[in-house]
């Protein structure tokens, strides 16, 4: 963790629904993203916690300008992106690239994984012909495919290795951060370690930075240096990934920990017991008052 | 077990004609579930724990799917039962619940009002009679104000309170036995919880028992009696909650329990990781389907091990696994010294 920090946002707010909804009515704006503030240094990882509607996807897009945010600014290395036009913002995007939650949906399945990969080189302009092969044969050996793999189609690939072909494009133009929204979540168990390994090498080989969003806060604890934990718009806490996980501050994030099932049947019979006294105590605290 | 299961399952065998060829989905499947208990099926994509729950509902009959073995059901065969059979016993004596509850509930019907036409398709009582009942049910899965939302229709209702009236609705004939396909895989974590403490209250209230298909080991810790973990078509281990969390058999389980990341330890440097992917079921290796991916594989693993117990203390205890039973407990010990080493804590 170097102290400079790549991804600044402040005070960032997007709103949907407001002004001309549906059929013309009018709706009271919701407050997706309500006044969002965080930092992610060089070649860290922050952890992005949060439920279905806690905001998470949105701040993403608005992080991206890929959804324009009604108020607030993301300074990424520095510069201003709210705001700047398409062409502008090109080259900037060079340098932060997107890992999908869903690697089935994700790639083109008419493309070959060579073109998907060198996809952005291209894009970019930054490599061509014997060039760019040889570099998108690299980036595929770099995530643990085989260069053989080149002419091969998604379809004849298995989730995990889906997920690591759209690791490799995101690698491609050889981005300082990378936002990866839900990058597990979608793979079986025996793979998603593979994955999660993955990521954590290719931090240190390259030293890159991730936005790691998830709903799973026990991936999001392995892999973060912090967490954020994100809940009805806002970043209710924020910390160390341990002090967060071991000594919750927010009621919310003490809920949410609460309730993350525990691989280990004892524990689990000793929470549920924990649980039982507390209702019983609450109840009977009831009855005499 | 000298009491007769509820559900017994023998050498169930379930594959299908595909393009590519013919894929072995169930491989030689033996399961018991008494009554009362609940049994987590816990597996992989592909591991053929869904389509078991299918078979057994009778849900995958079909002129491609060929189906083989039994599964007695009180007093019945499900792979053998005739339509008009398998009809009564579903719904009446069988239910499921699955991921996606509006497979269950129609969108265009009020909630209450599917509750009712299912016991009055079932039994024969006054519709405000059933109307009581339907309410009750939806009162007893925690539905507040059961009484008004009864006349909701499914999209009025959360994701949670959803999953909340398909369980009512499985639950209106007082089957003896729940099938629950992956039923909180769509859910936020708080909803989960929620969930899972009300099929162990239905489970403990009501003797209901539960045959819960998931891949969330987490889940399986908070509610099962037993696991059978399946892998590639077959279950590779088998046996009471704790006997397969601390002692676990099959280098597969291991490798599941080994790689899952924890709130409640200190993080290791790096997880644990099982090389390779699940194999294709169109040619699945020779012997142990594990074995292409198993870091113990020797001579004997051609062969395919039987799922038998492999310890005299605990006869229930199942595996498919050749090693001997101190070989695995050495070397799994090994193991974890050395995911230990790589934690930060450690060094």
């Amino acid at each position: 963790m170097s102290g400079e920090s790549l991804l600044e946002v402040r005070g960032l707010v997007k709103h949907f629904g407001e002004g001309a909804g549906l059929l013309r009515r009018r709706v009271e704006g919701m407050r997706a993203v309500d006044g969002v503030d965080l930092t992610v240094a060089q070649g860290e990882t922050l952890g992005l916690v949060g439920e279905s509607g806690s905001g998470k996807s949105t701040l993403c897009r608005a992080i991206l300008q890929l959804v324009e945010p009604n108020a607030g600014t993301v300074r990424f290395q520095g510069r201003e992106l709210v705001g700047l036009r398409q062409r502008e913002l090109r080259p900037l995007r060079r340098q932060m690239q997107m890992v999908f939650q869903d690697p089935y949906a994700s790639l083109n399945p008419r493309k070959r994984v060579g073109d998907i990969v060198g996809g952005p080189l291209k894009l970019h302009g930054l490599a061509s012909g014997a060039e760019l092969r040889r570099q998108v044969r690299e980036l595929l050996d770099r995530v643990g495919l085989s260069p053989e793999h080149y002419g091969r189609y998604p379809h004849e690939f298995s989730g995990g290795q889906r997920q690591r072909i759209g690791i490799a494009r995101a690698l491609a133009t050889r981005p300082k951060l990378i936002l990866a929204d839900e990058p597990v979540s979608a793979l079986d168990l025996s793979i998603r370690a593979q994955i999660v390994n993955l990521l954590q090498d290719l931090q240190d080989e390259m030293g890159l930075a991730y936005l790691f969003v998830a709903h799973d806060i026990g991936v999001v604890r392995h892999v973060a240096d912090r967490i954020a934990v994100m809940h009805d718009g806002k970043i209710v806490e924020e910390g160390t990934a341990d002090r967060v996980c071991e000594q919750p501050r927010d009621p919310y994030t003490r809920k949410l920990l609460a309730a993350v099932p525990v691989p280990d049947p004892r524990e689990a019979r000793e929470r549920r017991a924990g649980r039982a006294r507390e209702v019983h105590m609450q109840s009977s605290s009831h009855t005499s008052g | 077990m000298t009491q007769t299961p509820l559900l017994e399952v023998r050498n169930l065998s379930v594959s299908f004609n595909t393009e590519e060829g013919v894929v072995e989905a169930v491989a030689g499947l033996d399961l018991e579930i008494a009554a009362g208990e609940v049994l987590a099926i816990v597996g992989e994509s592909g591991s053929g724990k869904s389509a078991t729950a299918l078979t057994l509902m009778g849900l995958w009959r079909d002129p491609n799917v060929r189906i083989s073995g039994s599964a007695r059901f009180e007093g019945a065969d499900l792979v053998t039962a005739g339509d008009d059979e398998l009809r009564r016993i579903r719904g009446e004596r069988l239910a499921m619940i699955f991921q996606d509850p509006m497979s269950s509930l129609n969108p265009v019907h009020r909630v209450g009002d599917q509750i009712v036409e299912q016991i009055r398709a079932h039994r024969e009582i006054a519709a405000a009679e059933a109307r009581r009942r339907a309410v009750e049910l939806l009162g007893a899965v925690g539905i507040p104000d059961a009484a008004t939302r009864a006349d909701s229709y499914p999209h009025e209702f959360s994701g949670g309170m959803r999953q909340r009236a398909m369980i009512a609705m499985a639950l209106s004939l007082e089957p003896s036995l729940l099938i629950a396909d992956e039923p909180t895989t769509a859910l936020d974590v708080t909803i989960q919880a929620q969930i899972v403490d009300l099929l162990r209250e239905l489970n403990r209230s009501r003797g209901l028992s539960i045959v819960l298909i998931t891949h969330d080991i987490g889940l399986v810790a908070e509610i099962a009696d037993r696991v059978a973990v399946m892998y590639a078509g077959r279950v590779v281990e088998q046996g009471a909650l704790d006997e397969v969390f601390y002692d676990p058999q099959h280098p597969y389980t291991w490798g599941l329990l080994g790689s899952l990341t924890r709130i409640d330890r200190p993080r290791p440097k790096r997880l644990p990781q099982i090389p390779g992917a699940p194999p294709s079921l169109l040619a699945p290796p020779t012997g142990c389907h594990f074995r292409p991916r198993c870091p113990h594989e020797f001579g004997r693993c051609l062969e395919t091990p039987a799922l038998e117990s492999r310890q005299s203390k605990a006869p229930g205890h199942l595996d498919r696994c050749w090693l001997r039973v101190e070989e695995k407990r050495r070397r799994r010990q090994t193991e974890r010294e050395i995911a230990l080493d790589a934690t930060g804590e450690a060094s």
